[in-house]
């Protein structure tokens, strides 16, 4: 390794070497590196490529506020690869592998490039001002082009083979950020006996507690105190401690998202366990100890590698034992670059000199500089930065002297490799202004920092502006007592002490002075999305005034960072230009997630067969081994035909149908919705939902029910039957079980309270066996006890108790086919048993089981209606033939004021018809439209649509319904049905083909 | 009005940008105008273009009470399409689709107007009959929207899983290849620059606080922040918020407002040719010009004024998206953000004059009012202007809820029997 890694560090292990690489060249590091630290330590400054102007761009930070360094990582193969990873945040392990983004052919020498020689051209929104010319080349020309260009890593190239996980948590107390303020908080609210959860985003817990200089005997003292406090942590049984899990979003009520990423930092990940978890906790009380971001400064040339943020080079020196240069330059913005300066010196560093870019005399603390000039470190005071040298790597830095009117002269260049900046800490309020928690200008700091709060939520330490870790752990503490006091637990008394040297973080927002207006080199404010001041500028020349606009037209802040380093720069200079305050100019919305966050634990345990539940009826697998094949409907898996060796789907449906018209076939309806409407007002509750009436309806008998929307259109249908004066059994479609009960609850609850009535979901407690055909009486006679099969005894739409084969049974003599029928209802465990003892005992009379495709053929044939096939939402009662099933002396229903509406009554509503091709062996397409005349041509004066079409096994030729305007004073007329090849003349009909008088049912 | 284009951007190149003019001015409000446009977004902003542009009006101010294009036309997924079911909405909706080819020119401001196809999927046979619907009726209706198998569906669009063993397999899918996407902030800047050429005050932190009308009832002028305004004609264009705002003339809106959330990914290299839309398991997707997977997300169960929605709406849309495309998984989510979607009982828009003279309104957009915008401008301008409205929108009144004469899109995703 070379001479960049020098002493210390004390997240690294020496002892233990690992082997990376990084753009195919192979590189070593040591355990607990991050691959920002280990690739600095092999002297590689050059990490990515900017998006707009390709600029080389190196290291800005070491955390999660990294604009630059981004990388994409590959796990194996491109399925496992993820791109624009933070090299801050990327932690190595053997074996990993990690390739710069946006350029080529290769990172240092990118073709790319060369929109930075033309970026004259590309200001500002300047896509909104070109590429309009001739008009179909944006999409064709310009568009492809621009695409390829932007975009920063590939997607992943194949399905992800990793698993997540999601989990509720419940808490006393969340702490986020353990840091100085985060841990005294979390000590002190555990110990008062508070549930505690305590995360960091980072792996190694400790914040900035983890960048004090080692004294003398090799540890810090806030070393010291960190190594006693998580050891006092982990012996905390009420605390749960989460490294590597950031709180990503706030959301109403006190709930976090937080994502823990488990097993991105291992070089061998075990079997089966998931790669990240989502965390969704709701905490009583949230201490936000979530720190604070430095401030880069805006100059021009401040963007080459090497030009590092102060905060960063220290972090990097005393965690992982890395020199970010050997000459530096520290550009002092705030007191705590002095900090860093003198750290560096001590580790060995060299300080060319401190810039201190100060020009506010009451702004400088004396002490700081004469510790710096003790030292013997050049200070130059009120600085300012003309200019940087260096292609690959900060090379020199030009430096200016401001002068107390305002003027800036030359004051020379100082070589250097790296050049370090400090702007002052800007507080990361993001998850209290997540939460709706105001904000409040602190204009000597030049911060924003959290005022009230719209949660049970308080930010401590830095993340409210206070300076230094002791302020942070005095401040974490009270923090965490007074939330264990707001859980209603007695505060048990702690307290916390650090000795250590502290530096003030409060710096100036905003650029830097320079000599003239306009300067040629690019002073970047924005450096991921190559946001200039000179674009903020030109936004606001053009008009755009509102920071949100602004913001919009430059795209300043929102690249991947979301503005992290380069908010609070953007809205000084904004407010510098525009004779405004900065908080007149606002603050655009922090919006989740702080940093971004996988879509797999979002997704979670939501995938392949988990995504929906699968739903199977009792029959399933009787359905299975008869060679069934399935369709889904809702979440149901429903048997659609059963096709035998050789046929295909309309020979198997055309036997099907056949066997049912002659003979008897059996049905698995298992999956319509069943509701027990239970209760001394159940009637009267029937009464004000359903169209019909219900009073006369005797016990055992049903009756088919429609329900409708408070709209008046058709909402549901169904069989209901009258089991006890008080007890109905209403069946609802399959798809629509859930709502219609959703409906019911929501009348129930909400307007008619004066009703005693209870509803009862009971779909998965029937098994329904639907024995149907002229021979469906001799098939279940055997079987039954307890109950008179007989016409007399049991005519149709009658229902009866008994038993089959021994187990209780609710028979239904009830039919969807048009065919003598009943429906079977056993106890959902019977459901199995009963189906084959049915099939078995119809073997003598060839009983065929059929699927849902028959069904629909058998309904069509008799006009039979589905709700979502023939009606779609503007279907009144009276539109699909059904004025008959209302109730009219009813004084009210659902929906029944909604059918007096003018148009509700009006001529040229849709009405359900039937229709019949001029050749009977064409098929019509359902959804196919209607026209009155041939010939027509769009747009047409469309006049209906086909609903249902079939081939109809009985009736030898196609059939068809249909809604067509005024449909059944049009029967006898021919009609089109307009395809693309041509028109198909259609003769309408009634709805009902086969049987119309319906003898059949009462067999 | 300064010309944008290649020369322009050019010249001005060599003068370090300098040249360049406000793209429209910070105007305050004079007393009285002949015309007043209730709302900065894109709508609001087309209708005062379009009133100054097509039917002579000069003296028109637009009040926003925030910024303009901050509301949904800011907040959406930018999707453009006009496949709808209905004959009327067809009508309205592809009116306006054929206005995206030529706005950039129009404007002369690219609002990046790009017909990369609008993809819905199947996954049931029910969703099959119910697209199979929509393409006949759109056939009809001279509204191009073709079926595509499985196979043909991953041809169009390589990243699509089509494999049968997931829980809801893709069927096929329709797809409307002049459908597409455009850039949004363009179209509300592109409108609010060439109305402001026009002489339309743009008149941004101005909020409407009452109405005023006089003892016949008719609009006399609005109350704002900034001090009252008189006009005689006032036309409402306040998405989410237009039921508050109607309140003040007296006029109750069937409208309920509810959050509705949509998210960006990092921005990646091209990988989505198109727009994918499935309704039956709740996620649609695209890729932005930056490179972003933008993703819309349903809305919360409960109405409200707040501009952000539940997280697991998003969790739910995630899910489906992850289904289709199981390579996005390890994608990340950059932003998440919610708006207010006003949504009328039918799903259609109200585009009307109301009882109150002098007032109009343009309101119940829903989930779906971006593609619509310059049809919705351009009509509602017309209906302002003339005091009747134009043919196509002639349906979408607000009587129609009173009369049952509905225009149902809600209805096109039915129910599953």
């Amino acid at each position: 390794m070379s001479e960049c890694r020098g002493k210390g560090g004390v997240l690294i292990n020496r002892n233990l070497v690992v082997n990376f690489s990084f753009d195919g060249r192979s590189y070593s590091g040591f355990a607990g590196d991050t691959l920002a630290s280990a690739l600095l330590a092999n002297g590689v400054h050059l990490l990515g490529r900017s998006f707009k102007y390709h600029r080389p761009r190196g290291l800005l930070a070491a955390g999660s506020e990294e604009p630059n360094a981004l990388v994409t990582v590959v796990r194996g193969n491109e399925a496992r690869s993820v791109p624009n990873l933070r090299a801050t945040q990327v932690e190595i392990y053997a074996g990993l592998v990690a390739h710069s983004q946006n350029r080529w052919p290769s990172l240092g020498f990118d073709v790319g490039a060369v929109n930075d020689w033309l970026s004259p051209l590309f200001p500002a929104g300047f896509y909104y001002k070109t590429f309009m010319w001739p008009r179909f080349a944006w999409h064709r020309w310009y568009e492809p082009r621009i695409r390829a260009a932007a975009g920063l890593g590939r997607a992943p190239g194949g399905p992800d083979p990793d698993s997540y996980a999601q989990c509720y948590a419940h808490c006393d107390v969340l702490v986020v950020g353990a840091g100085a303020g985060g841990i005294a908080a979390a000590l002190a609210a555990a110990g008062s006996g508070a549930r505690v959860i305590l995360c960091d985003e980072n792996g190694a817990l400790g914040g900035s507690l983890l960048d004090e200089r080692a004294n003398s005997q090799g540890g810090s003292d806030a070393a010291i105190w960190l190594r006693t406090a998580l050891t006092q942590l982990a012996a905390l049984p009420n605390l749960t401690l989460l490294p590597r899990t950031t709180a990503f979003g706030y959301f109403p009520h006190n709930m976090l998202g937080l994502c823990e990423r488990i097993t991105d930092h291992l070089a061998t990940p075990a079997a089966g366990v998931p790669r990240e978890r989502l965390w969704q906790v709701r905490a009583r009380e949230v201490v936000l100890a979530t720190g604070a971001i430095e401030r880069p400064l805006v100059f021009p040339g401040n963007d080459r590698p090497g030009v590092m943020l102060a905060s960063a080079a220290r972090t990097y020196l005393h965690r992982y034992g890395v020199r970010v240069g050997s000459r530096v330059v520290v550009l002092a913005g705030c007191d705590a670059a002095y900090g860093v300066a003198l750290d560096l010196h001590a580790g060995g560093i060299g300080i060319e000199a401190i810039a201190d870019v100060r020009t506010g005399a009451h702004l400088v603390a004396p002490a700081a500089i004469a510790a710096a000039r003790a030292e013997k470190i050049r200070v130059v005071e009120r600085a300012t930065v003309l200019g940087t040298s260096g292609r690959l790597r900060v090379n020199s830095v030009s430096l200016g002297v401001v002068a107390a009117d305002g003027s800036v002269s030359n004051a020379g260049t100082l070589p250097c490799d790296a050049l370090l900046m400090s702007g002052g800490f800007t507080p990361s309020v993001h998850l209290h202004s997540q939460s709706r928690g105001q904000l409040q200008w602190q204009a000597d700091a030049g911060v924003f920092v959290p005022a009230a709060a719209a949660e049970n939520e308080r930010s401590v330490g830095a993340a409210r502006g206070l300076e230094g870790l002791q302020q942070a752990l005095e401040d974490g503490t009270q923090a965490g007592l007074t939330a264990a006091k707001a859980c209603g637990l007695t505060p048990h008394a702690y307290s916390a002490r650090i000795a250590v040297q502290e530096y003030s973080t409060r710096g100036a927002p905003g650029a830097l002075a320079q000599p003239g207006a306009r300067t040629p080199a690019k002073a970047f404010v924005d450096w991921q999305n190559d946001v200039t001041t000179r674009d903020l500028q030109l936004a606001m020349r053009e008009g755009f005034y509102s920071i949100e606009h602004i913001k919009r037209y430059t795209t300043t802040g929102m690249a991947t960072d979301q503005g992290k380093t380069s908010g609070l720069n953007a809205l000084a200079i904004i407010a510098g230009s525009s004779a405004r305050q900065v908080p007149e100019v606002g603050l655009t919305t922090f919006r989740m997630p702080y940093t971004p966050v996988s879509f797999g634990i979002l997704a979670g345990y939501d995938r392949g067969d988990q995504f929906d539940p699968v739903r199977r009826t009792p029959m399933h697998a009787c359905a299975e081994n008869l060679g069934a094949v399935f369709e889904d409907v809702g979440m149901w898996k429903r048997a659609w035909y059963f096709p035998q060796r050789g046929e295909d789907m309309h020979q198997a449906v055309a036997r099907e149908c056949r066997a049912v018209r002659t003979g008897c076939g059996m049905f698995d309806a298992s999956t319509l919705g069943k509701i027990e409407v239970v209760g001394p007002g159940a009637v009267e509750f029937m009464n004000r939902l359903y169209v019909n009436s219900w009073n006369g309806l005797a016990v055992g008998r049903s009756r088919y029910g429609v329900l409708l929307r408070d709209d008046g259109f058709v909402y549901d249908d169904g069989v209901v039957a009258r089991l006890a004066d008080e007890r109905f059994h209403v069946t609802t479609t399959t798809g629509g079980a859930a709502r219609v009960l959703g409906m019911m609850e929501d009348y129930r609850q909400t307007e008619w309270t004066d009703l005693k009535v209870w509803l009862t979901s009971t779909t998965e407690q029937w098994a329904v066996i639907a024995v149907q055909g002229p021979r469906a009486r001799e098939v279940i006679a055997p079987l039954i006890e307890g109950c008179d099969l007989s016409a007399a005894a049991l005519p149709h739409m009658a229902v009866a108790r008994g038993t089959i084969c021994g187990a209780p049974m609710l028979l239904f003599r009830v039919s969807f086919t048009g065919e003598l029928g009943f429906e079977i209802n056993v106890p959902a465990d019977y459901g199995a048993a009963i189906w084959e003892a049915v099939r078995a005992a119809g073997q003598k009379y060839d009983i065929v089981p059929y699927g849902t495709e028959a069904m629909h053929v058998l309904r069509a044939e008799k006009g039979y209606i589905i709700v979502g096939q023939e009606t779609d939402g503007t279907c009144t009662p009276d539109d699909v033939g059904l004025s008959w099933a209302i109730g009219k002396s009813k004084p009210d229903f659902v929906g029944k004021r909604s059918l007096s509406r003018p148009a509700m009554l009006a001529s040229g509503r849709k009405q359900l018809v039937g229709l019949l091709t001029a050749d009977p062996h064409v098929l019509l397409d359902e959804g196919a439209q209607v026209t009155a005349t041939a010939g027509q041509v769009a747009p047409m004066k469309l006049i209906g649509h086909v609903t249902s079409s079939y081939r109809s096994e009985a009736l030898g030729r196609s059939i068809a319904l249909a809604m067509v305007v005024d449909g059944r004073a049009r029967q006898g007329q021919t009609l089109y049905v307009p395809m693309p090849g041509g028109d198909l003349p259609v003769q309408v009909t009634a709805p009902v083909f086969y049987d119309p008088q319906g003898a059949r049912l009462n067999g | 009005m300064q010309r944008f284009s290649a020369w322009s951007l050019l010249k001005q190149a060599f003068g370090s940008h300098g040249g360049w003019q406000p793209q429209w001015r910070r105007a305050t409000p004079k007393p009285a105008y002949d015309a007043i446009v209730v709302g900065g977004g894109g709508h609001g902003l087309g209708t005062a273009y379009y009133l100054a542009a097509e039917h002579g009006l000069r003296n028109i101010a637009l009040l926003e009470k925030s910024w303009i294009g901050g509301g949904n036309t800011g907040r959406n997924t930018t999707i453009l399409r006009s496949n709808y079911l209905f004959d009327e909405s067809a009508r309205l909706y592809d009116h306006s689709l054929k206005m995206w080819r030529d706005l950039s020119q129009v404007l002369n401001y690219n609002v990046m107007y790009s017909p990369r196809g609008v993809l819905m999927l199947a996954h049931s046979v029910h969703d099959v009959q119910v697209l199979k619907r929509h393409i006949h009726a759109n056939r009809c209706n001279g509204v191009d929207n073709e079926w595509l198998s499985p196979a043909e569906a991953k041809a169009f669009c390589p990243p699509l899983n089509i494999e049968r063993n997931i829980r809801y397999p893709v069927m096929g899918g329709a797809l409307q290849r002049r459908g597409g996407t455009a850039r949004h902030d363009a179209v509300a800047w592109g409108y609010a620059r060439a109305a402001d050429a026009l002489g339309v005050d743009i008149i941004e932190n101005c909020e409407v606080t009452g109405i005023r009308r006089d003892a016949g009832g008719a609009i006399q002028g609005v109350e704002t922040s900034l001090g009252y305004i008189a006009s005689r004609k006032v036309g409402v264009v306040a998405a989410g918020n237009s039921s508050v705002v109607m309140g003040m003339a007296g006029v109750r809106l069937p409208l309920e407002s509810f959050p509705l959330q949509a998210l960006v990914s990092e921005p990646v290299k091209p990988v989505m040719p198109c727009v994918v839309m499935s309704n039956s398991i709740h996620a649609y997707v695209s890729q932005s010009d930056k490179g972003e997977l933008v993703i819309g997300a349903g809305t919360d169960a409960y109405t409200s004024y707040t501009q952000r929605g539940a997280l697991h709406v998003n969790m739910h849309t995630l899910a489906a998206i992850c289904e289709l495309f199981p390579a996005f998984r390890r994608m990340r989510m950059l932003r998440n953000w919610g708006g207010i979607v006003d949504v009328s009982p039918d799903r259609s828009p109200i585009i009307a004059k109301t009882a109150v003279p002098g007032l109009y309104v343009n309101c119940g957009w829903g989930t779906g009012g971006f593609k619509a915008t310059p049809g919705s401008a351009h009509l509602f301008a017309w209906t302002m202007a003339h005091d009747e409205p134009h043919p196509i929108n002639a349906p979408f009144t607000i009587e129609r809820f009173r009369e049952g004469l509905l225009i149902d899109e809600a209805a096109a995703a039915a129910v599953a029997h």
